[in-house]
């Protein structure tokens, strides 16, 4: 893997058991994508997006090929050590928050750096620092359940970012949004993809999502249809 | 260390829930130790009360006698050896008489043990002191469930009659001076107590003795020819069968209180991983294993007994103390009950039993929390992160 590339992607199927045969979900695919990107799989539901970013997220394993995520050949890592890979490399991002409910927002965030153990004056740092960057240190001392969506979001964007990890894989961070908060959020993320050089692999068929996109890769069946560099529309 | 942090945080969250289970956990944990420190305190009663009453340090008894076997008492009867006449006059053992006899108490009849015993002893707690006295009736001294039974107070004079050692009836008016209280039924019911030198001279037994009793913490017994020497272990397993069956049924009453309380844990681990299987899934996403996970909500299941704990010591302790130090009252009377047991029994709760107890409890709910958590090990996070999962 070249030095710029953080993910290389070479033959990939995956299969899912339906009865008694199998149903395709990717259907080899040749993808890389390097440091700093912002871009996105786009297609419609079914076409492969979540499944992909599922494993570059080492949540799955390939049923064929390779998926190499920062030189970790996801496919014959460990749990133990798929579990190392997305505790320190990576931030996922999801479609419902995936908020810890009885958790404050400060708890929420905090929570990837007490998987890391890092020290209290450290991990306070750096929740302070993760919250000031969506916005929320008001509202630190909240739960999750007296948030709006879009706070919710950034909580989740805070959480996934407090570690700061080299990718952040988001499955459709807009899906529950509104249109404000979701042009809130990406610009959040942007933001953060910019001052903080963290690349950014989104799962979307959201238009607001793609008109941030710096890469746009379209899936259709399983297979990549399309992948090119876009001009910034939004 | 994390995981105990992360549960408590999520105990602490749950609110009413975790509460709840809590209170019953607690609820199982006091009332166990209430129950078995009940058992411990009654035996501790009945073995020093029997041993105080009746057993002393262990008995000799004459090789006839049986005290299941009525018929053995015409025969249970000799002179004391060489050895125990000394022993006596040093105190260290109480010669006892037993024969049967009648007594007439307003015009009713009534089949009695009377037992002889030297005033002046001080083995055994019965107040025989009062039976050295100068009356013209046999001074008898009788327990309160006799003295119920029969209708005696004291001073109460009623015609007694027994057999001499020829066979022949001999009868005389008996005066009750003195009616004591004891737990022991075997020492009052269906009993009169006289002097023993009057006994022996009623009976025309002079220097003998059914019983010889020694004095409490006697050890390696001598041998008396004659007579056959029964240790507090034999004396005592009346009692001690009787507490190990109250104990065996008292096994299954904690089972059923465990059972409840468990069944309270089962069910929210079940559903608690049910309910949070987008936790699960999240936390597996930011990095846990499916093996912290699970210790996750083992732990979580386990604290509940450590909250359970603080809140059985919370209230449970001002409410086991006060029952240490005051006693319980017993509804039924001990003679009914046939075996050693006071009128206000007091629980005994040792820490053996208050730490066994707590072991019990946490390792069951330990065990109880982590068999639905191993469900977790078959979750795909994938489909759990989205609540997926049926």
């Amino acid at each position: 893997m070249e030095n710029s590339q953080i993910i290389k992607i070479t033959e990939l199927v995956k299969d899912f058991p339906v009865g008694t045969g199998s149903f395709r979900a990717l259907d080899h695919i040749n993808l890389s994508f390097g440091k700093g990107e912002f871009a996105g799989l786009v297609g419609p539901s079914g076409s492969g997006k979540t499944t992909l970013l599922n494993i570059m997220g080492s949540l799955d394993t390939p049923s064929q090929g390779e998926v190499k995520v920062l030189d970790f050949n996801v496919g014959e890592l460990s749990a133990r050590e798929s579990a190392t890979l997305r505790k320190s490399k990576l931030g996922f991002i999801f479609q419902s928050y995936n908020l810890l409910p009885v958790y404050t927002v400060y708890e929420n965030v905090e929570f990837p750096l007490l998987l890391l153990e890092f020290t209290a004056q450290e991990r306070k740092k750096m929740v302070l620092d993760a919250l000031e960057w969506v916005g929320l240190t008001p509202k630190m001392k909240s739960k999750p359940n007296m948030l709006s969506g879009g706070e919710c979001q950034r909580v989740a964007i805070a959480r996934a970012m407090v570690k700061k990890p080299m990718i952040v894989l988001a499955d459709e961070p807009t899906a529950n949004l509104d249109a404000e908060n979701s042009h809130h959020i990406l610009r959040t993320m942007e933001k953060l993809n910019r001052e903080l050089n963290t690349s950014f692999l989104f799962a979307t068929h959201d238009e607001k999502v793609i008109s941030y996109l710096k890469r746009r890769i379209v899936l259709a069946d399983g297979k990549v249809e399309i992948d090119e560099k876009t001009a910034i529309t939004k | 260390m994390l995981s105990l942090k992360l549960a408590f945080k999520n105990l602490i969250g749950a609110g009413l829930r975790t509460w709840l289970n809590v209170f019953v956990l607690s609820l199982a944990f006091v009332i166990i130790i209430w129950h078995k420190g009940m058992l411990d305190g009654w035996d501790r009663q009945a073995r020093t009360d029997m041993i105080a009453w009746e057993c002393g340090g262990g008995q000799y008894w004459q090789q006839n006698y049986d005290p299941y076997d009525p018929f053995t008492l015409t025969e249970s009867h000799a002179a004391m050896p060489g050895d125990a006449i000394s022993k006596e006059k040093d105190g260290k053992l109480l010669p006892i008489l037993i024969s049967q006899g009648s007594i007439y108490p307003g015009g009713r009849i009534q089949s009695v043990l009377i037992k002889g015993i030297v005033p002046s002893q001080k083995i055994l707690a019965i107040p025989s002191v009062v039976l050295d006295t100068g009356i013209t009736e046999i001074p008898v001294l009788i327990g309160q469930h006799m003295a119920k039974a029969n209708r005696l107070k004291i001073g109460d004079v009623f015609s007694m009659r027994w057999r001499t050692s020829s066979g022949a009836f001999d009868a005389a008016d008996a005066r009750v001076v003195r009616i004591f209280r004891s737990s022991v039924p075997s020492v009052d019911g269906g009993q009169l107590w006289v002097s023993l030198p009057t006994l022996q001279k009623m009976l025309n037994m002079p220097g003998q003795a059914t019983l010889l009793v020694t004095s409490q913490g006697t050890i390696n017994p001598v041998t008396f020819n004659g007579w056959k020497f029964k240790d507090l272990d034999f004396l005592l397993m009346d009692v001690t069968n009787i507490i190990k069956a109250k104990s065996a049924s008292g096994v299954v009453l904690w089972f059923i209180l465990l059972l409840l309380a468990m069944l309270a844990i089962f069910d929210t681990q079940v559903l608690s991983i049910f309910r949070r299987q987008k936790e699960i899934g999240t936390c597996v996403a930011l990095g846990m294993t499916k093996g912290q996970v699970i210790r996750l909500f083992t732990v979580e299941g386990a604290m509940h007994s450590v909250f359970a704990i603080i809140l059985a010591m919370a209230w449970g302790t001002p409410l086991l103390y006060l029952q240490a130090t005051k006693g319980i009252s017993m509804p039924v009377n001990s003679q009914d009950f046939g075996i050693s047991m006071a009128d206000v029994l007091y629980p005994v709760y040792s820490l053996g039993l208050v730490v066994t107890t707590t072991l019990i409890v946490f390792v069951t709910t330990t065990i109880v929390s982590f068999l639905p958590s191993r469900k977790i090990a078959k979750m795909n996070p994938t489909d759990a992160i989205r609540g997926k999962i049926k």
